[in-house]
Formats: C-alpha cells, sequence, structure tokens
C-alpha cells in the first residue's frame, strides 16, 4: 500500500476530534456500512471491494505475494489439524460439535455473531461452540485459550470459507447493541486517547508503528490469524492486543462491550466473503 | 513420534512438481521460552532427501536458519505416474522421519 | 558423527515401520548425507570462512541465475525464497543471508532428472542481501537479492 502519510500517534487524538463528526452519527446499520464503504473506496480508488479482507495487503503486492505463497501451504496447518480433532472427537455423551450447528457447521460462520432476542445479548460464534460444550456436558473453553478455544476456531470456522457474511440488526433490542459497539469504535480510550476510528477509519493506508494500518472494513472475516505463520490470534485477542498498544485497560474476552464492538465490526463486512485461519505478519 | 510431512505431488507435461511442508520446530536455540524464561534448546533439521523410486533426486542440507515447519518445492524431470517420492529428514538430536507418496496421474 | 550415527539407528531401529522395503530406499541415502554436514561451513560467522570451507571463492555475477524473492519481508521467520536457473550441469544451489549470525543457510543438491530448481523458507535476523551461489561442475555463478525485514509495533 502506498502509504499516504506516517502517521505520530499523539496527533490521531487532535485528528480524531477535527474530523470525527461527520462519520460518528449513525442513521442505521445498513447506512452506516455504506457510508463506511464509499469512504474507503474514495480512499483507494483501485481496490476491490473483496480484496479488503487482505486488510494492509489490499494494496501491497509484494505483502500480498507472500500471503499467497505462504497460504498455498501453510506453516499453521498443524494448528488447523489440531483444531479439527477437537471439533471431531466426542464429547463423553458420544455427540459431536457438528451436532449443535445446521449442516455440521458449514456456512454458519456468516451468520455471526447475532442477537439473541431471549438471551438479549449478542452471540458470538466462540458464544456457539461454549454453548455448544455446556449442552453436552463438557466445560466451557477459555476464550483466550490459544490450544483449545483458539485452535478449536482455525479449524471451525474455516468450515465457512469462502460464504459471505450476512450479519442480522433486525430488532430495536438488536440495534441497541450493534450501536453500543458503534459507540466503542468511535470512543477515545486510554492513556494515547485514541479511537479504534482514529486508525482504523480516518488513518487507514498511512504508517503508524512502520506498520501500514488495515481499514475497518474487511477486519471481521478472517479470523484467526497466525502472525508469522506460528502466533494464533482470535479477532478478541487482537482487540486486547490493540486496547493494550493504546495502554487502555482491556475489556476482557466475551465482555458485553467486546460482543458488541464485534457485533459492529462483522456488520461492516457485511456481503464480503469469509476466510479463516490466515498468515499476517 | 512422527511429526507429520505432508506432500502434494501435481504432474505436469513433463515433470513432477512436488511440495513438502514437513513438521518440526526448527529451534535456532536463541528462543526464550515464555513460560520458564529459559532458552530453548537448538533443533533442527540438518539433511533431508527427496528420492525417486528410491533414487536420491535433492539431498539438501540446512542451518537453523530454515523456516520452522520448513516447506521446500522441487521438480523432477520424467516421473510417471505411479513413480515413488519419499521424503526424509534427520535433526540434530538423531531424530527422523520419512514417508512416500506415489505420483499421481495428471489431472 | 559416528556417535550420532549409531544414535540414528538405534532410533530408526525403535520405530520399525521406518524399514518397510519402501522406506529402506529413502534413508539410505539420507545417512550418507548426515554424515556430510558440513559443521565447519554451518557455524562460520563471517561469510568469507563459510564460502572458504565450502569451497566457493570464484562465484561470478550471473544474470542466469534467478532469485525471486520479497521487497520487503512480511515476517522474517518466514521469508519466501525461489531459486532457479537454466545453466546446464548445475549440481547445486547454496543460500547465504549475508547478516544471519551464520551466514550459512542451505544448500540443495540435484540429481537423477531433479531440475535446478527450488522453493522454500528461510528465517532472516534483519535487513539483508540474500546471496545464492550455483555450482555447475567447476564453474560457479552467484546472483542475490537485497530483502528488508522490519520490525513493526502493531502488525494486523
Amino acid at each position: 500500500m502506498k502509504a499516504v502519510r506516517t502517521v505520530h500517534i499523539a496527533r490521531l487524538a487532535i485528528g480524531v476530534l477535527l474530523v470525527l463528526t461527520p462519520l460518528a452519527s449513525s442513521a442505521g446499520p445498513e447506512e452506516d456500512r455504506q457510508q463506511f464503504v464509499s469512504f474507503f473506496r474514495h480512499r483507494f480508488p483501485n481496490v476491490a471491494l473483496d480484496d479488503y479482507v487482505y486488510g494492509a495487503l489490499m494494496a501491497n503486492a509484494d505483502g500480498r505475494e507472500q500471503y499467497e505463497q505462504i497460504m498455498e501451504f501453510p506453516p499453521f496447518i498443524d494448528d488447523i489439524e489440531r483444531g479439527k480433532k477437537l471439533w471431531e472427537t466426542p464429547f463423553r455423551n458420544g455427540k459431536t460439535f457438528s451436532g449443535c450447528f445446521a449442516d455440521g457447521g458449514r456456512g454458519v460462520l456468516a451468520g455471526y455473531p447475532y442477537f439473541d432476542e431471549q438471551l438479549e445479548k449478542v452471540i458470538t460464534f466462540e458464544n456457539a461452540l461454549n454453548t455448544c460444550r455446556r449442552a453436552n456436558g463438557e466445560a466451557e473453553f477459555k476464550y483466550g485459550d490459544r490450544d483449545t478455544m483458539g485452535v478449536l476456531t482455525a479449524y471451525a470456522r474455516s468450515l465457512s470459507d469462502g460464504a459471505r457474511l450476512n450479519v442480522r440488526v433486525d430488532t430495536p433490542a438488536a440495534l441497541t447493541r450493534y450501536e453500543a459497539g458503534r459507540e466503542l469504535f468511535f470512543r477515545r480510550i486510554g492513556q494515547l486517547n485514541a479511537a479504534c476510528a482514529g486508525c482504523h477509519l480516518y488513518n487507514a493506508g498511512n504508517i503508524m508503528r512502520m506498520e501500514v494500518i488495515s481499514p475497518a472494513l474487511g477486519q471481521a472475516t478472517h479470523w484467526p490469524i497466525f502472525r508469522g505463520g506460528e502466533e494464533l490470534m482470535t479477532f478478541q485477542g487482537r482487540f486486547k492486543r490493540c486496547m493494550e498498544q493504546m495502554r487502555a485497560q482491556p475489556f476482557g474476552y466475551n465482555s458485553e462491550e467486546w460482543n458488541d464492538l464485534e457485533y459492529f465490526l462483522t456488520y461492516l463486512s457485511d456481503g464480503l466473503p469469509l476466510k479463516a485461519s490466515v498468515f499476517r505478519k | 513420534m512422527a511429526q507429520p510431512i505432508r506432500m502434494r505431488i501435481k504432474l505436469e507435461h513433463d515433470f513432477a512438481d512436488v511440495r513438502v511442508l514437513i513438521e518440526h520446530p526448527m529451534e535456532t536455540g536463541l528462543r526464550k521460552d515464555p513460560v520458564t524464561g529459559e532458552l530453548v534448546p537448538m533443533h533442527f533439521i540438518q539433511s533431508m532427501t527427496a528420492t525417486l523410486n528410491g533414487n536420491a533426486v535433492v539431498e539438501a542440507q540446512w542451518s537453523r536458519a530454515v523456516a520452522r515447519n520448513p516447506y521446500v518445492q522441487f521438480r523432477v524431470n520424467g516421473a510417471k505416474p505411479g513413480d515413488v517420492v519419499g521424503i526424509a529428514w534427520v535433526d540434530n538430536h538423531g531424530e527422523s522421519n520419512s514417508t512416500t507418496m506415489k505420483v499421481p496421474a495428471p489431472s | 558423527m559416528r556417535v550420532m550415527r549409531r544414535a540414528l539407528l538405534a532410533r530408526l531401529c525403535a520405530g520399525a515401520t521406518l524399514w518397510s522395503a519402501a522406506l529402506a530406499g529413502v534413508l539410505h541415502p539420507l545417512l550418507a548425507l548426515a554424515r556430510q554436514w558440513n559443521k565447519k561451513a554451518f557455524e562460520a560467522q563471517a561469510l568469507a570462512d563459510a564460502l572458504n570451507e565450502l569451497g566457493l571463492t570464484k562465484a561470478a555475477e550471473s544474470r542466469e541465475v534467478i532469485v525471486k524473492a520479497p521487497e520487503i519481508a512480511e515476517n522474517g521467520a518466514q521469508v519466501p525464497i525461489e531459486i532457479s536457473t537454466a545453466i546446464a550441469g548445475v549440481d547445486t544451489i547454496y543460500v547465504f543471508v549475508d547478516k544471519n549470525p551464520q551466514p550459512f543457510t542451505a544448500s540443495f543438491s540435484f540429481m537423477n532428472g531433479a531440475q535446478a530448481f527450488v522453493v522454500t523458507r528461510i528465517k532472516m535476523a534483519e535487513s539483508s542481501l540474500l546471496r545464492v551461489i550455483v555450482r555447475a561442475g567447476d564453474k560457479q555463478y552467484t546472483a542475490s537479492r537485497d530483502i528488508k525485514v522490519t520490525i513493526g509495533g502493531c502488525g494486523e
């Protein structure tokens, strides 16, 4: 990506103050999404919409080529295999994860997160995996544990590879959670007083800390990632790392804040194709 | 103990294209265990061979600077469907593994 | 070396499946090769010492040695590289990363119909020249690529 300029993190607060207003008010999820899409398409006129799933690689031919070479036969296949084993190994009662999902889990990720009217909260795919475990008499996996939930999602999410996200925000209660996620995206947090929007909206494509900043559009499509082909990181694991880097106290895995944020961010990527377990730098 | 050796073979018009992913930590000896704080000892593949019907076609000598879970792609002229490709490695601990796969018909 | 070979044989014998007819042909060349692992060359910290040890001191720059590698490595732990050449009679491709603690990274020898072609992934400690030397009998040819390695603060 030809970086527009290098951004000093402390200046982001000012940048955010000056330009926050135009996209800060919401007319509704679909209007939001379209505003984000047109904002980004205006900034990156030569990038196809589907290519946003590549994040910072989307306009970096050199990086993209490395990605493709590594993805053709990734070094983390062993972790995906471990996840496959977890997915396929029966619970003590003889049932398996595939029994908890439509079509054995194929394609289902496209509908996550969703808002559960009964439980009155956002349900993530990881929540559904744990619900399945509980329903079958097993202890839940810890959301942040690499070798259980991490590798399990590395495989289970890949069952939806190629499916396009189809996130629903259909009811007033669902909209409240979507809007809470949106508010967090625009909220200045931590000692650096930085908002997600400050980087991933207004400075997408610019360089910060020698890295090209990825746009929010497309981010939700490709989890978990394998940093350097080895360090497994889930979507909320990335929230944790990011908040720590902004010197903010992370909300915590499966917190209402992060589930709402995931709901909002995934809606932004509605219609984009999913691909799990990808290489990142 | 054997960690998998994954192989994909494609027969092109006059050569077999072989892609191999070997599971191996390829530890440099410079990395600290995040739990214990101790240096993880060097543990890496030193020698690797590829054979076709038992005849050596590729002989590789490696340092610890070959990547973790190493990947190798090579090509052998004159391979035919049914020919057997073998991959074997031995590391600095004296551990080894090997596998074979038949060249498939062209797709 | 001898101790290592005994230990290796002991371990191999322990895994009975390894001695099946299909695999016996695979292991024999491996044992011979392992004995030849060039410790001095691999442990040399100076490129010149590694080259001397390998007898690679007269390589001429050649456009016929094709090295494909990134300009900026996404991650120094997994840098994909591709080396090929149409030069006739190539027996070995040698790979060096000048600025690695020990520059000599790998060698690939080809025989019995294998092409002088290899793709692999290497580790680079920092930005460095990737240096390739191709040996064809008593002739040596070289090409190199400059690869930058950065360590950024965020990545996503």
